[in-house]
């Protein structure tokens, strides 16, 4: 069983966690933390599996992470699986980020963390493996984001074309003018 | 209407969506704290609304602050509300919020039962998908019970999307509500051989979950499992078969030799790593679990370690360290032929990595010899010097005391060197932790080892000596109460005894934080000054006694007025009892105070003294009186010979168990009054008055004791005494002496105290080992003729070298005997419960199609307590069909072997191109090249076989409903009547209210 997924940058931010036993999240962030100061202060050449997490499970546990670039990608799992085999499915799952994303990075995780966690969700349930292969898995995302998209419709589109204009780097001024003031500006055009 | 709905799309369009809550957090990197409270409160604005898609923007967002640490617990309803939305979009943010934040225990989770139903038989096969895996992460006892049955009905689902995940799904719900695991198995059993290979991964992975806590119950699918093995190529799902194969090879010896071939196959075909790993690690639980006679054994344990060492001498890190982990198990059963590998294990002491350090080092416990213990130490000991982070360092310090303790000092040739690498592990400075453990050592091998007593002493002295001299660590601290424990209690000789007085006395004195061995300190250093005065008096050398009482008193001065209450307490007692001392040797000694004057710097504590002293004269007196009769020719009169006797008496090591195993004697009665009777009996006053009266007086005289004849007296102080030597955890502090507040004016003697400067002591050892073996070897033996009280270990006499002897074991009360016969702790583990017996037939009751009452009635209210019974009444009638299956059981197992015959004649075959491949060569690259065959075909067309299940539902909630207004009593009850005002509410608002 796979007791957590945590992902966290190289200064200890989590990026995306899954817990699959409770824990309060005051708790949640201690174990990131705790997970996060084992982690980081091993050099890359190390090998990948790491004893001694004291707040998540016991003696049976095991934290199982890969380092990427800015991102640590960290599985804590008991006997029951195979440590190679979590390495593997580690690297399935950011190849999938990496085909949903294209050329995925940390912006994106920060931005659409519930997209990763529907990445995660085709490849883990409930703390067992659900699907190791990609083209499986990518889809499966494919269909269920049509089907979103084919809900949404015409009536997104405003929303849409907002938060494009959002999105698009405008200089500070402009996002220093107050907003709330434009949909009343809108409303008194429209009626 | 229509107006109302363009509005509120275009005000929706301003607030605040994910990406700019995100956004705001990175740019307001100050303020953090007080930018999240301000979007919390803009949330809950928006939770209020009625927009179902400015809810679901509001959850999304709180997904987010869940994260990053912010409790949501509070917006539990409005997750509901966003989960129960007809849009998939929304329900996916629903589900992904419910499933981060909600867990067993959240209040409202039986809001979500009919709702999860309905998504569960929803048409489109992505949203059962999504309510299965949302189900999972919090799923309750109620909503197991509830759902088991729509679960399983998903599992013979038409679209293997659905069947793999409800087969997942299962696991949980046995988990949370053991009673479907019976009903459920046969089905389970069914998806082992699923045409998907998917869906079948999926079974083999709830089942090897199952059996990993309870194997005996799932022996019976051995041969289901063996076929799979060898005709599968999915290296996931031979991964966790192969796993499943080594928790059930323990149960049934004949399951390991068939496994033997293939699983040698292979090791020897794959080019998987993960998948060669597992292999090996079957392996070596298959030979553990068979007798060694079988044929080929040997060729299995050296192919299983000759390709451990291959991954141990990999590049990889990942390998060595699975490689060294694998090494650990095969030392359990076959030490020897690990040992052959000692050169690879060292070897890996010196890897840069500490996890593979730290395995290495579990290794070592096994490699240890007589011949080479003393090396290894050596080489942990320089890697403490080196090791920089404390857990490396704490874990080399308790491994170098585990490999040298193990088996009662099974391969300690040389206790004078393991003394001397205490001393050295003191040095170093630990954690307090360790600390006790070296000190427990200390005391162990002086309780045990006779023949190192002398030198342990001198050992712990100069330990002694160089922690008066620098402010002495947390480790130390420690330490220094073994040490003045081993320095008091074995000391002989006469100098080592001289110099270790004054040390004592100022590690007394050492201030800081907690020091327990304090007092303990100013005891030790009044059991030397007895032990010496001793000896003195057997030489008649009266001048050196008086100056050891001179310098001793000077010492103790200090002491007296200690901040700690116990140190001071036994120096005023140290102080009188050796004024005692002086007065009869030295009556006329300058250095005496007159008699009877109170102190004036000691005035603190003089009435406390007082009291104490009036205790003390008569037993001083009475034993003063028989002892001067005695030993008049003495200089002392016979006194020294008295303070000595004090600390008479070897303290023997007690068995761990030994306060269990004392018999209660028959007539204890714990129930009766302690001493009434003899109170009673002694005082006649008080007899009648006790009665009736709780908070009576017990007796009169506070002081009993005083009534004893002299005869009783003397022979309870003998038993006391006896007592007192034969317990070794009572201090012996209580002075029988009457003593006064004396102080006397001594003349400061310089000590001096040689500065020793610490190296590597126990390198000599090493050293003069190789070189003078035959020497120590002459030695030794005449010391062993010396050790009369121990008892000389069997294993250790038919050694070739000779070795001291080791007391084992422990002292025990007559007649009890070391075995272990205590219960198992009890656990706490929700596998307990599925523990059932699978291949009974299924009851009735059992049959989940029952269950569409998800509204308990009056009576299954007590939910609990009814499965509780039901497990009882299982139970029974496990016993009363206990024949019957063994039988069949009987019967099984020799089909299955006739099963398992066959299958071994057609050989496994086993394809090259594994899903995983090596990884020490594809690190970095795309390793999962191919897919094994999952169809991806999606069945769109699917009618809803449970189209009329919800209307039913709805009939019988209405029904329980009304039952339950009738009798509105129970607690239970009621949450169930809050239940149902949520549900309408819910009922109204999702539908009607959503805007699009």
């Amino acid at each position: 069983m796979i007791k957590a997924i945590l992902v966290f940058n190289n200064h200890g931010k989590p990026r995306l966690s899954k817990f699959y036993q409770y824990f309060n999240e005051d708790m949640q962030q201690q174990i990131i933390k705790e997970t996060f100061q084992l982690v980081s202060k091993r050099e890359d050449n190390v090998c990948n599996f790491l004893e001694g997490g004291s707040l998540i499970g016991g003696s049976d546990y095991k934290l199982i992470y890969r380092h990427y670039a800015t991102l640590y990608f960290v599985f804590c799992v008991d006997s029951s699986e195979s440590e190679l085999g979590i390495l593997d499915l580690i690297q399935v799952f950011v190849e999938t980020l990496d085909k949903c994303f294209e050329n995925v990075c940390e912006l994106d995780l920060i931005f659409h963390a519930d997209a990763a966690h529907q990445v995660l969700d085709e490849l883990v349930m409930g703390g067992m493996v659900l699907q190791t292969n990609m083209a499986d898995i990518l889809c499966r995302l494919q269909e269920q984001n049509k089907m979103q998209k084919s809900e949404a419709g015409i009536s997104a589109a405003p929303a849409r074309a907002v938060s494009a204009v959002k999105s698009m780097n405008l200089p500070q001024q402009l996002r220093d003018m107050k907003l709330p003031d434009l949909p009343q500006a809108i409303k008194d055009l429209k009626f | 209407m229509a107006l109302k709905k363009v509005k509120g799309n275009f005000e929706r369009m301003f607030d605040k969506n994910l990406t700019d809550l995100v956004r705001g957090i990175r740019n307001n990197k100050d303020n953090e704290s007080k930018y999240i409270a301000q979007c919390m409160e803009e949330i809950k604005v928006e939770l209020r609304q009625d927009n179902i898609a400015v809810k679901a923007n509001a959850v999304a967002k709180l997904t987010y602050l869940q994260m990053v640490g912010y409790d949501i617990s509070w917006a539990i309803f409005n997750i509901i509300e966003v989960m129960s939305s007809n849009k998939f979009t929304y329900k996916r943010i629903g589900y992904l919020a419910a499933s981060q934040s909600f867990h067993a225990d959240s209040e409202l989770l039986m809001l979500t039962t009919n709702m999860i139903r309905k998504d569960l038989n929803a048409q489109n096969q992505y949203e059962a998908g999504l309510a299965l895996s949302g189900l999972s992460c919090f799923i309750s006892h109620d909503l197991a019970r509830d759902l088991a049955n729509d679960i399983m009905t998903l599992m013979s689902s038409t679209k293997p999307y659905l069947r793999m995940k409800a087969v997942l799904m299962m696991y949980k719900v046995f988990l949370r509500y053991p009673e479907a695991l019976r009903p459920a198995f046969p089905k389970l059993k069914e998806k082992l051989e699923d045409p998907d290979p998917g869906v079948q991964s999926a079974a083999v992975n709830v089942v090897c979950e199952l059996a990993r806590k309870n194997p005996k119950n799932y022996l019976s699918l051995a041969p289901v499992f063996f076929k799979l093995m060898t005709t599968s190529t999915n290296n996931w799902m031979l991964i966790k078969i192969i796993k499943l194969f080594g928790a059930l090879t323990p149960l049934e010896p004949r399951l390991g030799k068939k496994l033997i071939e293939p699983l040698t196959n292979l090791i020897h075909s794959t080019s998987a790593m993960s998948l060669l790993y597992e292999c090996i690690n079957t392996v070596i639980a298959v030979l553990i679990s068979i007798s060694s006679g079988m044929p080929g054994h040997a060729a299995s344990v050296q192919l299983c370690v000759q390709k451990l060492r291959i991954l141990i001498e990999d590049s990889d890190q990942n390998l060595k360290y699975l490689g060294l982990l694998a090494m650990s198990r095969i030392l359990k059963s076959h030490p020897k032929s690990v040992q052959a590998h000692k050169d690879l294990v060292l070897a890996c002491l010196d890897d840069k990595d500490e996890s593979i350090r730290l395995r290495a080092l579990g290794l070592l416990y096994g490699m240890v010899s007589k011949k080479n213990l003393m090396e290894i130490v050596k080489k942990l000991m320089v890697h403490m010097e080196r090791a920089e982070g404390t857990l490396y360092r704490d874990e080399l310090l308790t491994r170098i005391i585990e490999i040298c303790s193990q088996n009662n000092y099974q391969h300690v040739v040389d206790f004078e060197w393991y003394i001397t690498v205490l001393a050295e592990l003191t040095e170093m400075e630990t954690s307090a932790k360790h600390g006790r453990v070296v000190a427990a050592q200390l005391t162990e091998v002086g309780a045990r080892v006779a023949e190192v007593r002398d030198f342990a002493a001198r050992e712990c002295g100069e330990l002694l000596t160089h922690m008066a001299q620098s402010s002495p660590g947390p480790a130390s601290r420690e330490v220094l109460y073994a040490a003045a424990y081993v320095l008091a209690e074995y000391s002989r000789d006469e100098w080592v005894m001289q110099a270790a007085i004054s040390p004592l006395l100022v590690c007394a004195g050492l201030g800081g934080a907690h020091m327990r061995a304090r007092a303990v300190c100013v005891h030790a250093a009044l059991k030397v000054v007895a032990n010496l005065l001793l000896k003195y008096e057997a030489a008649g050398d009266r001048r050196s006694a008086i100056d050891v009482i001179h310098s001793t008193l000077s010492g103790l001065r200090p002491l007296l007025l200690s901040e700690d209450m116990e140190v001071q307490e036994r120096a005023h007692n140290a102080v009188a009892l050796l004024n005692l001392v002086l007065r009869k040797i030295n009556p006329d000694d300058p250095e005496l105070p007159p008699e009877h004057t109170p102190l004036s710097d000691t005035g603190l504590l003089v009435q406390h003294d007082e009291s104490n002293s009036i205790e003390n004269e008569q037993n001083a007196e009475a034993i003063n009186g028989e002892s001067s009769q005695t030993w008049t020719e003495k200089f002392s009169g016979g006194l020294i010979e008295e303070l000595a006797d004090l600390f008479d008496g070897e303290l023997k090591p007690v068995a761990p168990k030994a306060q269990k195993k004392v018999p209660m004697p028959a007539d204890l009665d714990l129930e009766q009054w302690l001493s009434h009777s003899r109170w009673s009996s002694d005082s006649s006053s008080s007899e009648g008055e006790g009665e009736g009266a709780v908070f009576a007086p017990p007796a009169h005289d506070p002081r009993p004791t005083a009534q004893f004849t002299p005869q009783e007296l003397a022979m309870l102080r003998e038993a006391r005494r006896q007592e007192q030597a034969n317990n070794p955890h009572y201090l012996k502090d209580d002075s029988p002496r009457s003593y006064q507040q004396d102080d006397i004016p001594v003349a400061e003697i310089a000590l001096e105290v040689p500065l020793q400067i610490h190296t590597k002591r126990s390198d000599k050892y090493l050293m003069s080992r190789e070189s003078t073996n035959k020497k120590k070897k002459e030695k030794r033996t005449s010391k062993k003729r010396k050790s009369k009280k121990q008892q000389i270990s069997s294993d250790s006499e038919s050694e070739e070298e000779a070795r001291p002897a080791v007391a084992l074991g422990g002292e025990l009360p007559d007649g009890a005997a070391l075995s272990d016969d205590e219960p198992p702790a009890p656990r706490d583990d929700p596998h307990r419960a599925l523990d059932l017996d699978l291949d009974l037939p299924l009851r009735e009751e059992e049959l989940l199609t029952s269950r569409i009452h998800q509204y308990p009635s009056a009576e299954s209210g007590l939910l609990n307590k009814k499965s509780k019974l039901s497990k009882k009444s299982k139970s029974t009638e496990k016993k009363s069909v206990e024949k019957l299956v063994k039988k069949k059981k009987d019967k099984k197992t020799k089909e299955k072997s006739e099963d398992l015959m066959l299958q071994e004649t057609d050989k496994p075959q086993v394809n090259e191109d594994f899903l995983i491949e090596d990884l020490s060569k594809s690190n970095g690259q795309k390793n999962m090249k191919e897919a094994v065959g999952v169809d991806s075909e999606i069945l769109l067309t699917e009618t809803n076989p449970k189209g009329t299940k919800t209307e039913k539902h709805k009939k019988s909630k209405k029904d329980s409903k009304d039952k339950e207004s009738k009798k509105p009593k129970s607690s239970k009850k009621g949450k169930h009547e809050t239940k149902t005002g949520y549900e309408e509410a819910l009922g109204i608002s999702t539908p009607s209210k959503e805007v699009a």
